[in-house]
């Protein structure tokens, strides 16, 4: 069968503007959270999110790229960029052919539909930019990624709300696997943090005003973050044979609906997400060290995850390691899985393990070592990376140490 | 109030009582907070609510009556 390594790896997020300054602040158990600033922040009931500040456009685009790229695409690019130069590959002829682009994003270019309802609407006027459908596009983010450097084998966008980036990385993964692709740029990327965004997300009344905690007992909700992180997933000979360094490998993938509620998470669904992951890796659950959790941070999913962690593994369950970064990153939605990747890197190449920050007091519905606090050095020799969405599509990768 | 609740539990205002509870009612937690949001539009108040702590809130959701004052005390709030 054929295997996929990973050979480049780029991000951008509250955290870090790369991968390096990204991990250091995972080892670090930093905290990306911070006040919102935009538009009509006042309005909002929720005002904390780890939002990329300081961040300037015209630092890394020029004018006519900035009429085209939303944020979610620039934040892509970014990415894509960082992880493609770490790869080293050029992609022309054959090679381009059999390289493509899948990019998860939940809501694309959700800062190009809010300013452009806001002229339209509030400011009244009854013209827009040209560019607005080109621009808010889902699949923006992959076709501009796919122009820039010349990848022309099969791409497109995937769209799992809180799952996206896992089941557009399980779709590159599989792509490989079966020979329609030897090299695949994929990860996901989202930029939500606008007043239209946050102001559907407080009505459902699931996020914190004040942090997010996840797995502690006073845990109060989710807190939403933006960024991206993008991949370079290429076929294992291939990547060995030009003497690529391979970050870890991607050994499997799961991916089950729960077909029961539109927000509430099941635990079988989950369950059934998590044994498939292992069971398409062809490991056993025993070796599995450490999980990275969806740990969202609210009631529902992070009692409803650890009771499916403690369904599949049994007793094993208890010697893991289980965190959750979404403390340190905030919720990414469609680009989270993506950054989350990064921690499973760092786990099973420098044997550190990202710590779950903001906990508190333990639950005894999450009574599983979820890391508190502190980083840990491990020797982890496979791990996980859970991603439950919203609509009950849940999405599970796992990943090994190089070989 | 009644006729929002009896909207969500899809029951005729007249069958609500005051001490049922939104179990009774059989209305979930999408219900709930579909309801806070018809509240909130309707007596122009902002209600404290967080789903996942339905317990912890500042808003008594236990029953009709406990959120039928609830929502007195909001509006009251709001007048001084």
């Amino acid at each position: 069968m054929r295997r996929i390594a990973i050979t480049g790896a780029g991000t951008i997020n509250a955290l870090g503007r790369n991968v390096p300054e990204t991990l250091e602040a995972m080892r670090e158990g930093r905290l990306g959270i911070s006040d919102l600033a935009f538009r009509d922040v006042d309005r909002l009931s929720i005002r904390i999110g780890a939002q990329i500040h300081d961040y300037v456009p015209e630092d890394h685009f020029n004018r006519q790229q900035i009429a085209l790229y939303d944020r979610f695409t620039q934040f892509a690019l970014l990415s894509a960029g960082e992880a493609l130069e770490q790869a080293g590959l050029e992609f022309a002829g054959a090679l381009a052919d059999r390289s493509g682009v899948i990019l998860g994003t939940s809501a694309g270019g959700m800062n190009t539909t809010d300013e452009n309802y806001r002229t339209v609407f509030e400011e009244g006027k009854n013209r827009v930019h040209p560019f607005v459908v080109p621009k808010l596009m889902p699949n923006a983010a992959t076709s501009h990624v796919s122009m820039q450097w010349n990848l022309r084998g099969p791409s497109f966008a995937v769209s799992t709300a809180c799952a996206s980036s896992n089941h557009a990385m399980g779709q590159a993964m599989m792509m490989i696997r079966a020979g329609m692709a030897d090299v695949m740029v994929t990860g996901g990327s989202e930029a939500m943090l606008c007043f239209g965004g946050i102001k559907a997300w407080e009505g459902l009344r699931v996020m914190s005003k004040d942090a997010c905690r996840p797995f502690s007992a006073n845990r109060n909700g989710m807190v939403q973050g933006e960024g991206a992180a993008v991949f370079v997933f290429e076929e294992m000979e291939h990547a060995k044979a030009r003497g690529a360094e391979i970050l870890a490998e991607v050994t499997g993938f799961a991916m089950t609906a729960d077909a029961a509620d539109i927000v509430m998470p099941s635990k079988s669904g989950a369950a059934r997400a998590i044994a498939g992951a292992v069971r398409d890796a062809g490991i056993g659950l025993e070796d599995i060290g450490y999980i990275n959790a969806h740990g969202t941070g609210t009631a529902a999913n992070d009692k409803t995850e650890c009771a499916a962690v403690s369904e599949v593994f049994g007793r094993h369950a208890d010697r893991l390691m289980i965190s959750s970064t979404k403390a340190m990153h905030g919720h990414i939605i469609g680009g989270t899985g993506a950054v989350e990747l990064l921690a499973c890197i760092m786990a099973l190449r420098d044997g550190v393990i990202a710590p779950t920050i903001g906990y508190q007091e333990p639950d005894p519905e999450c009574a599983l070592d979820v890391v508190p606090n502190e980083a840990r050095e491990a020797s982890v020799a496979a791990v996980l990376s859970n991603a439950f969405a919203f609509g009950g599509l849940n999405a599970v990768l796992a990943l090994g140490r190089a070989p | 109030m009644v006729e929002i609740l009896a909207e969500q539990a899809v029951r005729d205002p007249s069958e609500l009582r005051m001490d049922h509870t939104l179990d009774d009612l059989g209305i979930d937690s999408l219900g709930v907070v579909e309801s806070i949001f018809a509240i909130e539009e309707s007596f122009d108040i902002t209600v404290p609510f967080n789903a996942n702590a339905p317990g912890e809130s500042e808003f008594d959701v236990s029953s009709v009556a406990a959120i039928v004052a609830a929502v007195e005390r909001l509006i009251a709030d709001r007048k001084a």
